[in-house]
């Protein structure tokens, strides 16, 4: 039961962040973890249970919950049968003291994930519904499964930021996914340590520091490291954190969220001096002190080494902070009248071409049966009654009714449209197009609100193309994204086309109908591998444009150059894309162009899948 | 009742405490909304005021708290007694702080027929809402942008009349609503709707503390909470205290408070200088002026108060340019600084 040292296998982490979650899901909050349904995952999953008590809840929450099962409501039958009100538990309430299992958490509504951090925050869930006003206490822990695929695709910012840590078993293997160290008796006796672990004040300044060396604003994110460095003391048997502890719930809580490496200075003040220069010991821990690395450095060390590949190599490109891809997918839905997902029932008329939903309308006239039959004058039938053969039967409706009681269901349906725009950054006018796309995608952004339109940005330049803003419907994100624009360099057109429609097939996917908006003078002169020339790179853009046409994109091009270029028309031609020519068009324009080309287009008839 | 966090531990966040105590001053400067990053301590806030919160007068036996002290706002049920030769008797009850949960239904934010007696004995009676629990009071909706449209149209509805009209069911009924809408929520989520933007007096954004420090002492603090929470707040109940006694003598100076013409003419001429709409943001930079001012122990409405609240006031209900670089927060401290001086 050694500590792993620095650096571990991801799924040696896995077995030790599912220990430390089962000392303490509370505390921790959750677990994020990003893999896909597989051997690996269900493996993690059962060592979980195995771990937990077996007394405790363990429940899982559909995608596509309706608020009456999450937070709670009417039990219809139960109602009926009573005569008064009886109140139906929901699922957040059940799980208290346990585990909520939430599948498919990349795909997690924004609703559902505001429902279920204002329930981790608040320990109670709030009911005020179908006339009963209620308040349930629940404590649990959330395992998030997220089956993304892209960086992009990933669960609610809000989940996120609470969730404490965070794992990727995505390239683990079935081969590697053997080992457990902990048994349930190990978990029992770490939740009984678990309130008398001391924290010195030096670790909760270390955790602080090194959550802000890694640009990592939330200050939950400090306190959820504390959390698993309690449960790691507790699990080891420690009465206090220890370096080996702090360093573990750094590499866990830190490592996926860091933004930024920390700047590059002188190397740490040599080893030798830290006796006298280091804060006073906490007076609980004696061994440990020998440490001849400052903690924050030990800390910072160990989350550095847990920050993804990937993300570690685009931290390192940027230098600086990295855009936050927190995922504002909050209202992003259209609400239809028949199609997409319900998501509740309201007072309404079910002729205006809506879809009346039965179980609420009985619900809602189920309170006044008593009532209408005393109006009516009608004896209240009697179970059993008119059994009898040849009971003079009066057709008598077993439930009453009325137009008041209707309910409609509500569908969100999500049919807005994702506009990207594709700026051509290269050259001497880069500046300027650049300055102007921007300005569009802010008006657009702007007026978005009631049509709940997103926008994202691509611009392409030097050999590639770079995504400057992800689809977004926020305007305070845009501006926040778009702060710093790179301008200059050759034309790799076909690179740009390319990642356009990469782009606009992942929006698809994510069931929105995506538009391109191509700004651009048509002449590209680096081809698709990165090398110049103008005709391989125009034959590369050509090919890349039959792409858009094929992918049936709906496209529009707004040609900038001062003159007409032929070279862009024929570009629209062949992506299939409507041509529009802009010279030194401005932002105003160009919004409106897109607003008036593209979005009617969209509408009326556009494949939207 | 839950135990919540002490209102004086919360480390920074001045603009926004500051906010919140003005509303509690003056429910008149028509709430608070606090906008920002993520585990910034927003709705700790709110919850940790209603914690704060002096009594008040209540009618004994009226559904939505009427004050004794104004009969013209009296609610049916009181006139109704009144008309009867009850006389009312009051006592002292919590301001009441309501959350509006998102997953709420319309019935339980209106109020709508009483369940209980329909089903049991066949009566028709109204169960009052969630509007009528906050008459008086303040209510407090977490992530507001995310809240359902047809909320939304509702709350506007009654946020603008302060009456809670109900026709539905069968049930015809009116009622007094005034409370303070205090909201709160992530930009990020997305932008909120004008009407309802223009509904909130005071507007503050939230930002994670920079200075390390800080960030230190609010890990520190939380954690000491989450320990225990029973003994930290009772380390805390003299600050809290102290602050409960200032809101209650502010509320009481609030009155006399004198709005001299200099300071009108100075909210004026701030207010048109920065092109804000209509005159609500002159209306809320006076009064907020003026609570301020009562909570500051002063006499009369200076330079000072409206500096410190002119940001609050006037940042969201400047006119939206979108190709405009500079924040609406940048643009109000600007104006500010060019009349009052640095």
């Amino acid at each position: 039961m050694s500590e792993p040292a620095g650096t571990a296998s991801p799924w040696v982490d896995a077995v030790r962040a599912a220990a430390l979650f089962a000392v303490d899901p509370i505390g921790l909050v959750g677990i994020v973890l990003r893999a896909h349904a597989g051997p690996v995952r269900d493996r993690w999953l059962d060592h979980v249970r195995d771990l937990l008590p077996t007394s405790v809840p363990v429940r899982r929450l559909p995608l596509h919950i309706t608020d009456a099962r999450l937070l709670g409501g009417l039990d219809l039958a139960a109602t009926l049968a009573a005569g008064r009100p009886v109140a139906e538990q929901g699922l957040l309430a059940d799980v208290d003291g346990g585990v909520l299992i939430a599948a498919m958490a990349e795909r997690m509504a924004g609703g559902t994930a505001a429902r279920l951090s204002a329930t981790l925050d608040t320990g109670e869930v709030v009911l005020e519904r179908d006339g009963l006003a209620m308040r349930f206490d629940t404590r649990f822990g959330v395992i998030a499964l997220d089956e993304g695929l892209t960086p992009d695709e990933r669960p609610p910012g809000a989940l996120l930021d609470r969730l404490g840590i965070r794992l990727d078993l995505s390239m683990v293997s079935t081969r590697d996914a053997i080992e457990q160290f902990y048994e349930s008796e190990d978990i029992v006796e770490a939740r009984a340590r678990l309130a008398s672990i001391a924290v010195g004040d030096d670790v909760i300044e270390a955790m602080v520091g090194v959550a802000v060396q890694l640009g990592i604003d939330s200050l939950r994110a400090p306190l959820l490291a504390l959390a698993a460095a309690r449960a790691s003391a507790a699990l080891d048997e420690r009465d206090a954190i220890g370096p080996e502890d702090a360093a573990l719930a750094a590499r866990l809580v830190f490592g996926a969220r860091a933004t930024r490496l920390p700047p590059m200075e002188e190397p740490p003040p040599p080893p030798d001096q830290p006796d006298e220069d280091e804060p006073e010991p906490p007076d609980q821990s004696e061994e440990e002190e020998a440490d001849v690395q400052p903690l924050e450095d030990l800390l910072l060390e160990a989350a550095k080494a847990a920050i993804p590949a990937g993300l570690l190599a685009q931290l390192k490109m940027f230098g600086g902070r990295q855009r936050q891809r927190s995922s504002g997918k909050a209202g992003e839905l259209h609400q239809s009248k028949l199609r997409g997902r319900p998501i509740g029932s309201r007072r309404g008329d079910p002729r205006a071409g809506v879809r009346i939903n039965v179980v609420e309308t009985l619900r809602s006239a189920a309170p006044w049966q008593k009532l209408r039959r005393g109006e009516a004058g009608e004896p209240v039938p009697v179970a059993g009654k008119g059994k009898g053969k040849g009971a003079p039967v009066r057709p008598q409706p077993r439930v009453e009714v009325r137009r008041d009681d209707f309910r409609v269901t509500r569908y969100k349906h999500r049919s807005e449209t994702t506009t990207i725009f594709v700026v051509d950054a290269s050259g001497s006018t880069a500046l300027n197009r650049l300055a102007e796309a921007k300005g569009a995608v802010e008006l657009l952004l702007a007026d978005c609100y009631v049509r709940r339109d997103q926008v994202a940005m691509l611009a392409f330049r030097g050999k590639d193309a770079e995504l400057l803003l992800p689809p977004t419907r926020s305007l305070f994100r845009a501006k926040k994204c778009l702060a710093a624009l790179p301008g200059g360099g050759g034309t790799p057109l076909a690179a740009g086309i390319i990642s356009a429609a990469l782009l606009a097939e992942d929006i698809r996917r994510r069931g929105q109908t995506p538009t391109i908006v191509f700004l651009t003078d048509g002449r590209g002169n680096i081809a698709r591998d990165g090398s110049p020339g103008r005709p391989k790179a125009e034959e590369d853009a050509l090919a890349a444009a039959k792409l858009v046409r094929s992918a049936n994109l709906t496209a529009l091009l707004v040609d900038n150059s001062p003159h007409a270029e032929p070279r862009a028309r024929k570009l629209a031609g062949e992506m299939g894309a409507m041509y529009v020519a802009l010279p030194y068009a401005d932002a105003g324009a160009i919004s409106a162009a897109v607003r008036a080309t593209v979005l009617p287009a969209q509408r009326n008839g556009a494949p939207a899948r | 009742m839950r135990v919540v966090f002490p209102f004086t531990a919360i480390v920074g966040q001045e603009e926004m405490k500051l906010a919140l105590l003005i509303a509690a001053v003056d429910p008149s400067v028509g709430g608070v909304l606090a906008f920002g990053d993520r585990g910034t301590g927003k709705s700790t806030a709110v919850r940790a005021l209603a914690a704060l919160l002096p009594k008040m007068k209540a009618i004994v036996g009226c559904p939505y708290g009427c004050d004794p002290a104004t009969p013209g706002t009296h609610c049916y049920s009181c006139r109704e007694r009144v008309a009867n030769g009850e006389t009312l008797k009051s006592k002292q009850i919590p301001v009441p702080v309501v959350d509006l949960p998102l997953g709420a239904t319309e019935d339980r934010v209106v109020g709508a027929l009483d369940l209980e007696r329909a089903l049991a004995k066949g009566e028709k009676a109204f169960e009052p809402g969630l509007l009528a629990r906050a008459h008086r009071g303040f209510l407090y909706i977490d992530e507001v942008n995310l809240l359902e449209d047809h909320l939304v149209d509702l709350l506007l509805d009654v946020a603008a009349s302060g009456e809670n009209v109900v026709e539905r069911e069968g049930l015809s009924i009116r009622h007094p609503a005034r409370f303070v809408l205090i909201g709160s929520g992530n930009p990020e989520e997305g932008e909120l709707r004008p009407q309802l933007l223009d509904r909130f007096g005071l507007s503050v954004e939230v930002k994670t503390p920079e200075d390390i420090k800080t960030r230190i002492e609010v890990v520190r603090r939380r954690d000491a909470f989450e320990h225990d929470p029973e003994g930290y707040v009772a380390h805390w109940k003299k600050h809290d205290e102290k602050i409960r006694k200032k809101l209650s003598t502010a509320r009481e100076r609030l009155p006399d408070v004198k709005v001299p013409d200099a300071a009108l003419e100075r909210a004026a001429t701030l207010c048109m200088s920065l092109g804000t709409d209509g005159l609500r943001g002159e209306l809320t930079l006076i009064r907020a002026g003026r609570a301020l001012a009562a909570l500051d122990g002063a006499d009369e409405v200076t330079d000072d108060q409206l500096k410190r609240v002119a940001p609050s006031a006037l940042r969201h209900r400047l006119r939206r340019n979108p190709l405009d670089e500079v924040g609406s927060t940048v643009r109000v401290e600007r104006a500010v600084t060019e009349m009052f001086g640095a």
